[in-house]
């Protein structure tokens, strides 16, 4: 049997070649290292990027739908003119927020963010990247959080309203709750999408995990095993996300009635 | 003095761009009295209603509750607002709480109200609409006339000095809307002061001590049920009766 004889040699030689390779890139100097810390330092950028997304997008979202819901007929003097015009102001300054963050490239925003505003700072690349991912992803949370308080029943509004609720309260009590469980979705994808924006944090020189991969490619010349391997791990935490999206819209799903 | 006001609307005027939907009202009513709203579509019978809650802002005009004019900026609005219960016509119950919830909520926000208190009160308040079995359902495992009734015990929890109700059962099957009409006859008979905009004229004979009827924002022609529904002055509301009755 030559045959099978000179499949099992390639075979034996394939195979080395492969475990010496994966020596290499990950066993090798504990260049595993690099993908680990990477991970940690992706992972730490996307966590508090989310944090501040959603505080800025919940309160960019909530002055411009209260601003396209208000009313502004009937004059208005003292106090109330003053109130009319700060909102105005406010409205405006978040409008051009989310044409400029939406009109250019996070890399282009991340860039600014550490060598322009932060250029006379020794501030830190992570620090860096949180504001960086946070101010962008605020834009794109905003437009779901709008879309969501828009899409609520206007006489939720005007219940809350005339049992005395406050404005606040009652996006806090009714409107915000509600809106929150039909926007999860696109929340948790919003949240995806940040995770692996967070991929090009190696512009400013950050040690993410794509980075973590490239460094190993680079000391290796071996380009195919770390990339792989930085490509599988974000799709295994992403996996990891979608399942807990996922369960939390059944959980909010259940008691929804 | 018993014959002041509860409620003096003074020349009211609200304006959607160049729509009139109220041109100037005058109005008063008195503590305990029921006051039903009628008259054809678009005639600003909601818009009256929600100005005097100010979910509408007037345009012009002034509104006393109290002898106090609410549209003064230094009114609170909001401690207004909690003296004056509304019913809406889709009902506006909160999806996302229970029955108890809903009926809590505010008391226990606003007044200050214990837990305690506030489910107490809801249920007592429940057990007289005979929905008690009800408290922990969603708004969504109920019918329409039950949940019109939940929106009315609903506002009665913020113990309010007046009542509007806006079209209350237009929204509901015909076999519904007695249950909800019922809920409120007993509601004017404890002395509630209410006001009604409906078309339901056999409410407005027994129940309404003053029929109001309204057209293109201004008020026609009112009256006690009796003399409004016998005699009717005005050609448009001969025109209107004889459409509706
Ligand atoms: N927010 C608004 N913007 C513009 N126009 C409005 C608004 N609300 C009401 N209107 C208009 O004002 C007029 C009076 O409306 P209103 O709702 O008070 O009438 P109504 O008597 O309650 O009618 P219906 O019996 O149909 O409920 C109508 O022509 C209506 O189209
Ligand atoms: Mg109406």
């Amino acid at each position: 049997m030559p045959m099978t004889e000179s499949f099992k040699v390639w075979f034996m030689e394939w195979y080395a070649s492969i475990a010496q390779k994966f020596y290499g890139c990950f066993i090798e100097d504990e260049r595993w290292r690099f993908l680990w810390d990477g991970l940690l330092v992706t992972l730490e950028v996307a966590f508090f990027a989310v944090i501040i997304g959603v505080v800025l997008g919940f309160l960019v979202a909530i002055v411009r739908a209260s601003y396209d819901t208000s009313d502004f007929s009937g004059k208005a003097t003292g106090w109330r003119r003053l109130g009319r015009g700060v909102f105005r102001v406010a409205n405006w300054f978040c409008k051009l927020y989310l044409t400029v963050i939406r009109g250019t490239p996070v890399v282009v925003q991340l860039l600014i963010i550490y060598f322009v505003i932060f250029a006379s700072f020794d501030v830190d690349k992570v620090l860096a990247a949180v504001i960086a991912f946070g101010v962008n992803s605020g834009a794109y949370v905003a437009e779901i959080v709008r879309s969501g308080i828009m899409s609520i029943d206007k006489g939720q509004m005007e219940a809350g309203r005339s049992l005395g609720f406050n404005y606040i309260q009652t996006m806090w009590y009714i409107i915000v709750p509600q809106a929150f469980k039909n926007i999860l979705p696109a929340l948790g994808n919003e949240f995806i999408v940040l995770l692996k924006e967070t991929s090009v944090s190696g512009y400013i020189a950050l040690g993410d995990l794509t980075k973590g991969g490239d460094i190993i490619r680079g000391r290796t010349f071996e380009a195919l095993m770390p990339l792989f391997a930085v490509a599988l791990i974000y799709l295994a935490v992403v996996m990891v996300l979608s399942a807990g999206v996922n369960k939390l819209e059944r959980r909010l799903r259940s008691s929804d009635h | 003095m018993t014959t002041e006001a509860l409620i003096r609307v003074e020349g009211l005027k609200k304006h959607f761009g160049s729509l009139k939907a109220l041109d100037g009202i005058d109005l008063e009513l008195r503590k305990g009295e029921v006051t039903v709203i009628i008259g054809p579509s678009g005639s600003g019978k909601s818009t009256l209603l929600r100005s005097l809650n100010l979910l509408e802002r007037p345009t012009e005009g002034a509104i006393y509750f109290e002898g106090v004019n609410i549209l003064d900026p230094k009114t609170n609005i909001n401690l207004h607002r909690q003296r004056m219960g509304m019913v809406f016509q889709h009902f506006n119950l909160f999806p996302h709480m229970t029955i108890l919830r809903n009926m809590t909520l505010a008391p226990m926000k606003l007044l200050h109200e214990t837990p305690a208190a506030a489910t107490e009160e809801a249920m007592r308040l429940l057990d007289r609409v005979g929905l008690q079995d009800r408290a922990n359902a969603y708004p969504s495992q109920l019918s329409g006339g039950q949940k019109q009734r939940i929106a009315i015990v609903r506002a009665l929890c913020m113990h309010p000095d007046v009542m509007l109700f806006d079209e209350p059962t237009s929204a509901l099957d015909p076999e519904m809307v007695g249950e909800v009409l019922d809920v409120m006859q007993n509601l004017a008979r404890e002395g509630m002061t209410m006001i009604v905009v409906t078309h339901e004229m056999g409410f407005a004979k027994e129940v309404a001590n003053r029929v109001i009827f309204m057209d293109e924002g201004l008020i026609v022609e009112e009256g006690t049920p009796k003399e409004f529904f016998a005699h009717p002055q005005n050609a448009r509301t001969r025109d209107f009766l004889s459409k509706v009755l």
